[in-house]
């Protein structure tokens, strides 16, 4: 699969851009705040619908405009497929297949698949669960789109729980009746592990596969000794990784009724996927507070590629996108990349001097700045 | 911003559900060049929707007098009772034709974001509706969404020890559409819950 063109109108710093990518490796240059990142920004939200840089759409619209337009032409299989997305904040946003509208924006996800690795990406190793749990289930989605469906339950049931739970806790810190309602608690706890079962399985299975790919992908860039080991560690005990979805249904509801004590005088619910955990560890030590920088670079990006690996496992070749990646690596690590991505359908790389880009990858080339994108 | 009486009626229509600010002037313009005698016949169907229009007593669905005319009907069955949450939920499962029993509406589900409770909803006189014995299948009509299922489950577990026949309508993909059309969710989920044929 490959990006063939993007035009953008009144995304970010762009007024109107329309670029002519290739298959292989495409390199977009030029210095610092002059737009290389918002190209595959637009990029990344055609394929996940989100932006990987702020959680509302506002700041994606240029200053002054009331929409933005992301239009990208993407190849697989020799076909060509339109993707238009149109970004109002505060509407839904709109987007058309081939040239007719889809009913549901979602229904674009899938049409391009794309695997970023961004400086953002550091926070994977060493910032809080929540950014690894989002990895996960990012990929499983990507993989298996049924599970947004699954994580959004899951999500509402837990708002639903909590909710029951802080009005618990107001009205027992209020003096009222002994506790506020919780009648309703047990339903909740059932819906909670149903849901929750559901993903705790998946993840499980997810991390399996995935597993394998880091300890190659890591051992492939950083060229060091040390064993980069993923594992999903649950915040209840799950008899073990291969424990049937009931099996673990069944666990989550006792753990559930172990801490109920401490979740009605905390009024949050303390065990579920939600405050599961992505464990990275890097030899015998975790990832996280012993890693070097560079060696937390080296980790992210093993992730990220193996995410790729993965996917190209199922059967499509996501782009590759690495946005400002080599100015933060050695030049060993640099080369070892280059050459583990110089084989995919595309990569598109950003970078701010030509000189950061290993040879492997100098392929066609593109100079941005002034609201252009110039080829050559 | 106009003025007056003609921006009091915007703001009002405004409010009502599905209503956003340009149909509300649409409307409110219509208003104004209607015949006075249209004018007055819509003031009155409002004034007496809320003068006239109470609940049943017994099933909490609208009615115009004490019982609403589904429990006036005496060709119906006192057997099997449908819970749903809304009466709009009644006219909908009326439509098909299907159903011969007694409704029973909730008024609402399960919320604790909205601060609904069973104590909110119509539970308690559902269960006293259930207590002489006479009904033997509880059908729950409740939505298919999480505050819908919630309330299902609560209800299933609470009328558990009376021994009724407790059912829970099927979910999956719609009739005479084309599986292709149906979203992943849906389709994910029919998946889940397939059945033997």
């Amino acid at each position: 699969m490959y990006v063939r063109g993007l035009e953008l109108v009144d995304f970010r710093s762009y007024e109107r851009v329309v670029v002519e990518f290739g298959p292989g490796a495409c390199v977009l240059v030029g210095p610092n705040g002059v737009g290389k990142t918002n190209l595959v920004e637009a990029l990344a939200y055609v394929a996940t619908l989100e932006s990987h840089r702020v959680a509302t759409d506002a700041p994606l619209v240029r200053f002054g405009a009331t929409r933005a337009v992301v239009r990208c032409a993407v190849v697989h299989e020799e076909r060509e497929l339109l993707v238009e997305l149109s970004i109002e904040p505060g509407k839904a946003n709109k987007a058309r297949l081939g040239r007719s509208p889809v009913t549901r924006t979602r229904d674009i996800l899938g049409a391009l698949k794309l695997v970023l690795f961004a400086p953002e990406d550091l926070s994977l190793i060493r910032g809080d669960p929540s950014e690894r749990r989002r990895l996960l289930d990012e990929l499983l989605v990507a993989r298996q789109p049924r599970f947004a469906g699954v994580r959004s339950d899951y999500d509402r049931v837990l708002k639903q729980r909590n909710a029951l739970l802080r009005s618990a806790y107001l009205a027992r810190k209020t003096g009222g009746n002994r506790g506020g309602d919780l009648s309703t608690l047990d339903v909740w706890d059932t819906h909670l592990a149903q849901h929750g079962a559901q993903l705790v399985r998946a993840r499980l299975d997810l991390v399996a596969a995935l597993a394998p790919h880091v300890a190659k992908a890591y051992a492939a860039v950083s060229a060091s000794r040390s064993d980069a080991r993923i594992a999903y560690s649950p915040s209840f005990p799950v008899p073990d990784a291969s424990s049937a979805q009931a099996d673990i249904e069944q666990a989550l509801l006792t753990a559930l009724g172990e801490a109920r004590k401490q979740e009605v005088e905390r009024g949050v619910t303390l065990v579920g996927p939600h405050r599961d955990e992505l464990t990275l560890t890097l030899g015998e030590l975790p990832a996280k507070g012993y890693a070097s920088h560079g060696e937390s670079w080296s980790y992210a990006l093993a992730l990220r590629l193996a995410a790729y690996d993965l996917l190209r496992d199922d059967g499509v070749e996501p782009v590759l996108v690495l946005d400002d990646v080599f100015a933060e690596l050695d030049v060993g690590r640099r080369e070892r990349l280059a050459e583990l991505v110089s084989g995919a359908s595309q990569v598109i790389v950003t970078c701010a001097v030509d000189d950061d880009v290993p040879r492997a990858l100098r392929g066609a080339r593109y100079e941005v700045g002034g609201g252009e994108v110039r080829h050559g | 911003m106009y003025e007056g009486a003609i921006q009091d009626l915007i703001d009002e229509l405004g409010r009502l559900p599905g209503v956003g600010p340009k149909s509300a002037q649409r409307i409110a313009f219509h208003v104004l060049s209607s015949d006075p005698s249209d004018v007055k016949r819509l003031a009155q169907a409002l004034t007496r929707v809320k003068e006239l229009v109470r609940f049943c007593t017994r099933c909490f669905n609208v009615a115009e007098s004490d019982l609403c005319r589904i429990c006036r009907d005496p060709r119906r069955s006192d057997e099997v009772y449908c819970v749903v949450e809304e009466p709009k939920d009644v006219v909908a499962i009326e439509r098909t034709g299907e159903f011969r029993g007694r409704y029973h509406v909730l008024g609402g589900a399960i919320n604790p974001l909205e601060g609904v409770g069973p104590d909110n909803l119509k539970v308690r006189e559902l269960m006293m509706r259930l207590a002489d014995g006479t009904c033997k299948e509880l059908i729950l009509a409740t939505d298919p969404n999480t505050e819908g299922e919630a309330t299902a489950t609560y209800l299933a577990l609470l009328v558990k020890p009376m021994g009724l026949n407790v059912t829970r309508l099927a979910s999956g993909l719609p009739v005479g559409g084309d599986l292709e059309y149906a979203d992943e969710i849906t389709l994910g989920r029919a998946f889940e819950g397939r059945r033997a044929v």
